[in-house]
Order: C-alpha cells, then sequence, then structure tokens
C-alpha cells in the first residue's frame, strides 16, 4: 500500500514523541538543572529530551578530560609557591605544535642552569590540548585542566604565573591520576629508602 | 620491514632492462623506467590481477636528485598487494606517463602529484592544480619549498628551549602577514590572472550545443564553496542543460593546510594528533591507520589487549559515523533534522565513552605505537557493554523503521546514480562506496589487520549500485559492527595495554610501509617512508574522501541537479581529510 512506509516512519516519531512526555512525567521536576537528571539524560537507558541547556546546565566532565595545561606548584608553609618544573624541556619537544616555550632559569650568580623555569609560555591559541606535554613529563609538574571556558577577546598567550595552580586544584579534578602518582613516588621513595638502608647499616 | 608480500614472477625479467627490484633497504616492490610504465602497469592490471590502484603519491628524493611516484596496486579478490615506483631525474619539466587510461582513479590523484610535486603527467585529461589555487607559485611538498612563517626544518624547534623567548610567527615575517612575495614581487606591475580560466577552460566543451537548428548555452552553476549540502567548504562547478547536470568538475582545497608537509616536519610521534583532524568524526580509525604505518616500519607487535580495544573504539566509531551519514543523507533529502537528530542521540552516547577514555570527545589521540595510551575503565565498559548488547541494535532497527520504506527516501534514492562494479573499481572507490557496488571489498577480510581475523562478521555487500544500496549498506555495517562489538567485548582479555615504554623519542628504522584500515568512510591508507631520522622523510595520506570524489562526475552526469546533493551526501565526504 503506497504511503504504509511513510506511515510506519511516523509510527517512530509519534512513539519519541509520546516518550519525551511520559519520561519529563515520570522525573517530575527533576529531570532538568538537577546532576541527577543530566546523569539520567547522558545515560545509556534515557529516553525523551537529551538536549543539555548549557550555559544553564553543565555536563560533568570525565577524569580524563583534557584542555589546556597548567603547571602544578607544592604549597609551601608560609604560602611561597615551588614549582614542580624543572625547566627540562621534554614538553616543549614533545609539543607537537611547539606552542610551548621555556627559558631555563640559570643562578645569577654562578650562571649556571637551575632546575626552574625562568619563563614558560603556552601560546594556547595553538595549543590542540593533544595532552602530550602531561603524558611525558616526568615531574608530574604540568598537566591538563578541565575549564574549558577559556573564550577571550584577545589573543590567549599564558605566561607562567596564569598557568601556576597548585597541587591541591589538580588533586581536586583528577583525584584517581593523583593518588596512582602519589602512591608510585611513595614506593619510588621506599625503594630508594630501603636501597639506602643496607648501604648505611 | 617489507610492506606487501610481492609477486612471486620476477618481474625484472619480464621486462628486462625497464624493471628492476627496489632494494633499498626497508624498500619493496618494483621500480619502473617511466617509459614502460603504461605497458608495465597494463601488464599487472591484466595478466596479474592487480585491478585495484588504491594509493598514487609523490616522493622528493631530494638527495638523489630524484622525484618518484609509488603506485599501490591490490586484488579486488583480496590479498596481499604490489608496490611499484618510477623516478624521473628532479629537473623541470618532471614528466611521467599518466595512468588515467589504465586506472581512471588515478585522475584526481595524479592531479594532487602534479600539484605538490610539479610532476607532470603527460596525457592527463585535466591536469590542473587541485589543492592550491590556479597560480600559485611553487609546488609545496618539494623539500626544498618553505612556507610563509617557515620556522626551522624540523621540529622539536631548537628556539623553544632552552631559551625560549616566546615571539609571534608574524613578527618573524617581514610583511607581518602570512604572505610569500616570490623575490623581486612588485605590487604596482602585477596583472591578476583569472583563476577560475583554467577551470572553466576544461568544461568548455560542453559549452554549448546545436538542437534542431536552435543554439542552446548550457548553464554553468557553482554548487559551494558555501552551499550547505557541500558539508562545509566543497565547491563542485556543474553544467546544466536545464537541470540535467552535463558535466562537473569538483573544486576543493579550501580547507588545505598542507597536512603532509607539517607531517613531515613532525615527529613520528608528533603526528598522532594531526591525524585526528583528518577525519574529525572518526579519529579512532585515524590513529590506527597511522600507528599501524609506523609500527610496520619499526617491526613491533601490538599488545593483545589493545589490539581488542582498538577494534572496539574504531567500530563503535564507524556506527557513529554511519548514523550521522544517514542522519544528514536525510537532511540532504530535506527531512530536517528528524534522523540527524535521532542518529545524535547515538552519536552522544558513543562520544561520551571516547571522551571519558582518550580525554577529549572528537580529537582522541588515543593510540600509541605498540597500544594505546591508557585502558578502558571499568565505567566506560559497562557503558560500552549496555551500549551494544540492547541500545544499539534497537537503535539500528528503529532507523530501519523510520526509514527504509519510506516512500518519498524510496523514490528519490532507488535506481539512482548508479556505479557498476567495473566502474567502482576503475575509479579505485573504497568503503561502503566500493560494497554497495557489488564489490564485496573489506580491508577487515581481504588484507585482515589487528585481530580482525578472529571475529566472525559478514562482509556486507549489495547489489542495486544505486543510492538506497549506499544507504542500506550503511544499516547492514552497522549491524555488523555490533556483532563484531559482542564478540569483541567478551573475549576482551587482561594484560597491558602497550607492548612498548612510552616515549615521545621514537626510533624508526629506514624504510617504507603502507599501513591501510577500513575506515567508516572507506580505505585510509598512511604511506610512510623513514630515513632513519626522528622525523618521516615522506608521509602521504590516502584518504577515502579524497579519491571517491574521482567518480563523482560520473555518477552525476544525466541525473538532475537537485540530485548531486543527495549523491554528495551518499558518497560520505569529510572536508577535513578531503582537504587535508
Amino acid at each position: 500500500m503506497n504511503g504504509k512506509g511513510i506511515l510506519k516512519g511516523m509510527g517512530v516519531t509519534l512513539q519519541r514523541f509520546v516518550d519525551t512526555y511520559l519520561d519529563d512525567i515520570r522525573w517530575w521536576g527533576k529531570r532538568y538543572y538537577t546532576p541527577e537528571g543530566i546523569a539520567h539524560r547522558s545515560s545509556t537507558n534515557t529516553k525523551g529530551i537529551f538536549t543539555i541547556q548549557y550555559p544553564e546546565e553543565k555536563l560533568p566532565v570525565p577524569e580524563e578530560f583534557r584542555y589546556k595545561p597548567f603547571l602544578l606548584y607544592e604549597e609551601g608553609e608560609k604560602g611561597e609557591k615551588n614549582i614542580r618544573c624543572t625547566s627540562c624541556g621534554i614538553c616543549a619537544k614533545a609539543c607537537p605544535t611547539q606552542c610551548i616555550w621555556i627559558v631555563r632559569g640559570t643562578d645569577p650568580a654562578t650562571g649556571r642552569p637551575v632546575p626552574q623555569p625562568a619563563g614558560f609560555w603556552i601560546d594556547a591559541d595553538i595549543c590542540m590540548s593533544c595532552g602530550f606535554c602531561a603524558e611525558f613529563c616526568p615531574f608530574d609538574a604540568i598537566k591538563m585542566d578541565h575549564n574549558y571556558e577559556v573564550a577571550s577577546y584577545t589573543r590567549n598567550l599564558m605566561d607562567i604565573d596564569e598557568l601556576m595552580k597548585p597541587v591541591s586544584y589538580y588533586a581536586g579534578i583528577r583525584p584517581l591520576n593523583y593518588a596512582r602518582e602519589e602512591e608510585a613516588r611513595k614506593a619510588k621513595e621506599a625503594a630508594k629508602a630501603a636501597k639506602a638502608a643496607p648501604a648505611a647499616g | 620491514m617489507a610492506t606487501p608480500a610481492t609477486e612471486t614472477l620476477d618481474l625484472a625479467v619480464k621486462f628486462p632492462g625497464a624493471v628492476r627490484a627496489d632494494t633499498r633497504p626497508g624498500f619493496s616492490g618494483w621500480v619502473v623506467a617511466p617509459e614502460k610504465l603504461l605497458e608495465f602497469a597494463a601488464f599487472v592490471r591484466d595478466e596479474l590481477g592487480y585491478d585495484y590502484l588504491v594509493n598514487l603519491c609523490g616522493v622528493d628524493n631530494l638527495p638523489e636528485g630524484q622525484m618518484e611516484v609509488v603506485y599501490n596496486v591490490y586484488k579486488t579478490t583480496g590479498g596481499p598487494g604490489l608496490i611499484f615506483k618510477t623516478q624521473a631525474a628532479r629537473v623541470d619539466p618532471i614528466e611521467i606517463p599518466s595512468l588515467v587510461s589504465i586506472w581512471p582513479g588515478a585522475e584526481l590523484q595524479e592531479r594532487e602529484a602534479w600539484d605538490m610535486y610539479g610532476i607532470r603527467f603527460s596525457d592527463h585529461p585535466d591536469l590542473r592544480r587541485i589543492l592550491m589555487w590556479e597560480g600559485f607559485a611553487g609546488f609545496p611538498l618539494r623539500k626544498d619549498w618553505k612556507e610563509a612563517f617557515h620556522d626551522e626544518e624540523i621540529k622539536p624547534y631548537k628556539s623553544r628551549w632552552p631559551d625560549g623567548k616566546h615571539t609571534y610567527a608574524e613578527k618573524r615575517s617581514a610583511y607581518g602577514d602570512n604572505i610569500n612575495f616570490e623575490p623581486g614581487f612588485d605590487p604596482e606591475k602585477w596583472v591578476p590572472t583569472d583563476p577560475e580560466e583554467a577551470l572553466y577552460a576544461a568544461l568548455k566543451k560542453y559549452k554549448s550545443e546545436e538542437k534542431d537548428g536552435i543554439k542552446t548555452d548550457h548553464i554553468i552553476v557553482n554548487m559551494g564553496p558555501q552551499h550547505p549540502s557541500t558539508h562545509g567548504v566543497f565547491r563542485a562547478v556543474v553544467i546544466l542543460d536545464g537541470e540535467t547536470v552535463l558535466s562537473l568538475k569538483p573544486v576543493m582545497g579550501y580547507l588545505h593546510r598542507n597536512h603532509e608537509k607539517i607531517g613531515e616536519r613532525n615527529t613520528f610521534l608528533h603526528n598522532m594528533p594531526y591525524t585526528d583532524r583528518l577525519d574529525y568524526f572518526n579519529s579512532m580509525t585515524n590513529n590506527w591507520g597511522y600507528s599501524m604505518a609506523v609500527e610496520k616500519l619499526m617491526g613491533i607487535q601490538v599488545a593483545e589487549r589493545a589490539e581488542y580495544i582498538r577494534v572496539i573504539m574504531s567500530e563503535l566509531s564507524r556506527i557513529q559515523n554511519h548514523m550521522i551519514l544517514i542522519g544528514m543523507l536525510l537532511n540532504d533529502l530535506g527531512a530536517y533534522f528528524t534522523p540527524a537528530l535521532y542518529a545524535f542521540e547515538e552519536r552522544e552516547l558513543i562520544l561520551d565513552i571516547f571522551e571519558a577514555v582518550s580525554g577529549s570527545r572528537m580529537m582522541c589521540n588515543y593510540f600509541r605505537f605498540g597500544g594505546v595510551v591508557r585502558d578502558i575503565d571499568e565505567t566506560s565498559l559497562r557503558k560500552i557493554k549496555d551500549l551494544v548488547f540492547d541500545r544499539l541494535p534497537r537503535k539500528i532497527e528503529e532507523f530501519d523503521r523510520l526509514l527504509t520504506e519510506n516512500e518519498i527516501i524510496v523514490s528519490r534514492l532507488k535506481g539512482q546514480a548508479i556505479l557498476t562494479s567495473e566502474d567502482a573499481i576503475a575509479y579505485s572507490m573504497s568503503g561502503p562506496m566500493l560494497r554497495a557496488a557489488g564489490v564485496p571489498y573489506d580491508i577487515r577480510r581481504a588484507d585482515p589487520y589487528g585481530v580482525y581475523d578472529r571475529f566472525d562478521f559478514d562482509v556486507a555487500v549489495r547489489h542495486n549500485c544505486d543510492m538506497m544500496d549506499r544507504y542500506l549498506i550503511r544499516l547492514d555495517e552497522m549491524h555488523q559492527s555490533v556483532r563484531i562489538l559482542e564478540q569483541a567485548v567478551r573475549q576482551l582479555p587482561e594484560g597491558p595495554i602497550s607492548s612498548q615504554k612510552p616515549s615521545y623519542q621514537i626510533k624508526v628504522p629506514a624504510g617504507e610501509a603502507y599501513g591501510r584500515v577500513e575506515g567508516p568512510k572507506g580505505e585510509l591508507g598512511f604511506y610512510v617512508v623513514s630515513n632513519g631520522k626522528a622525523n618521516p622523510w615522506r608521509y602521504h595520506v590516502r584518504t577515502p574522501s579524497f579519491v571517491n570524489l574521482t567518480a563523482l562526475e560520473k555518477m552525476c552526469v544525466g541525473t538532475k541537479i537537485a540530485d548531486f546533493v543527495a549523491i554528495l551526501g551518499s558518497i560520505d565526504i569529510v572536508l577535513g581529510e578531503l582537504d587535508r
């Protein structure tokens, strides 16, 4: 019969239409603007409207989500910022777009290199958020941020002050990674201590 | 490591003096003298059965002072391929006979080699620039050509560390702009040439005709580059007689960024995130193609668990690609956004998985040489299982119910834009386009890679060669992908996710490799030549979108202009990999 196929297809859209309202009724008042509502709408058994009303609602980002890189510093007792970066330059070499610029620190008295950057820039306009810098940094000093709302009216060249964020911030956005790295660090230190102990004894 | 196993027959004996084996370390195949090229190609096609020209690209061997063209040919009955090359002295004009008469699929690829290397293909029907514009000075992929913001020959640049005081690129250019002038260029004396002249000249033979004593002019219509049906900045110049298409020329390159030049400046690892940006719907399969080529060069194995993860990711990618394709095809046909947005729901769920495992929804950058970058977490694995065993089969079936029998769709698609099996092979079509033309050629079966030989699935094939089949084959392929996924998820072994230690400096021995994967849009191939240094000497991407467009004119001639939109939609192009 002519038109049967169209009616069959319309049946699908009608089903969806009804489902949308049924789901809204089932989740009365909780489907929108609530964390569990957002989780429901992005789960595999969702029905009905999918849309997240950005910016009123925001999808939570997964831990591995990567945006622009930032530099980690340990907070000292007197509030000083001890940067983890040793200006070894591995991130600058691993960077595919070559958007990382580092001036290696030198001791003003001796002129020798010191393990600290004197200047650090990331050209965030060019950065492609690939995550290689964070992946290959041997000191866990550079990590990928979760903040994706970085639109600006000017070009976005980030210098060392803009890039620095405390380790506690990192532990907040990537708890599992942080725990894993801390564990590895402790294991490494324990192994070092165990190696040093018999030598001392 | 040798790329494809070569023919046991000694072709050097068959063509004495004109053919010799390529004996450079790491290379394989045959080097053919240009004057015997046509004869050799005809022999390879007709006598040996290599009827399917897959890849054609130029290589600039600057130190040896020669220009090379590489051809990869395969049999449509499956099996390993044959690689042959032809070389000419690197002195302009470089002449090499065109193979369009043997494999019409060489047309666009030869134009690309001309555009990028200045290799003149004699007897080519329409040798014009393709990615660069007419009037562009120089051949950008030549090793001695430098771009406007040229920094250094290879990455990593020395200016970045240890004394990397930031400067903007335009500060280095004398003009403060992204312009490169010829030495001695005087803007006052410059007379602009019409860049479209050559293009329209190629179409002129159709310009007017005389019918029953009445002279009829045909109309030239420019579809694009700003046209919603072209999925980006693609342009087709169409010659019309009333509404019927008489001739058509694709114009591309509006999104050209010389991916390959960037790739040759990059180190091997640097290229991985760049491949994401080719077909930005399927970064997972792009990653796979590239890592496969480099893994072949390095001669390394991939960790077992990573092989399964790769299969899972690329099949998920295929499903979301086909969903979007069907949705967008329906958009082109006028069913505005209902199917497209239904498709986006499933895509959203799949992209959520990609984001959780790789860190990014579209630019996944997930593969590394020898494995993948990180394991699938428990939550994502559960989500994949829910999708594979429950939701996706249901949703694919829903698509089927929604569209397949719809009378409007059937009348728009059925019997339209026929591309026969012979033509599809001759024009180097690949992927769903080839299989919808009745050729059951799927690289996952014909030349298996990864662990695809362990799964039980059918090669989807349809025999009517029309647009309806091109739509239906996508549904079939989604069903097959779900089948593969079910097995892969069940069999997913425990173990390490990479066979290599993570390193940003990768040692790649000298040689050549051609890695090919069955991407959702067709065959995605990476031809990589290494000279043992940190950067690839040659990095060529054979993209399905680009090569599949060779047959666009063939399919469009004789149809109505409104169908051009649907034909283009059914080919499934993405401009990121078309223009590179």
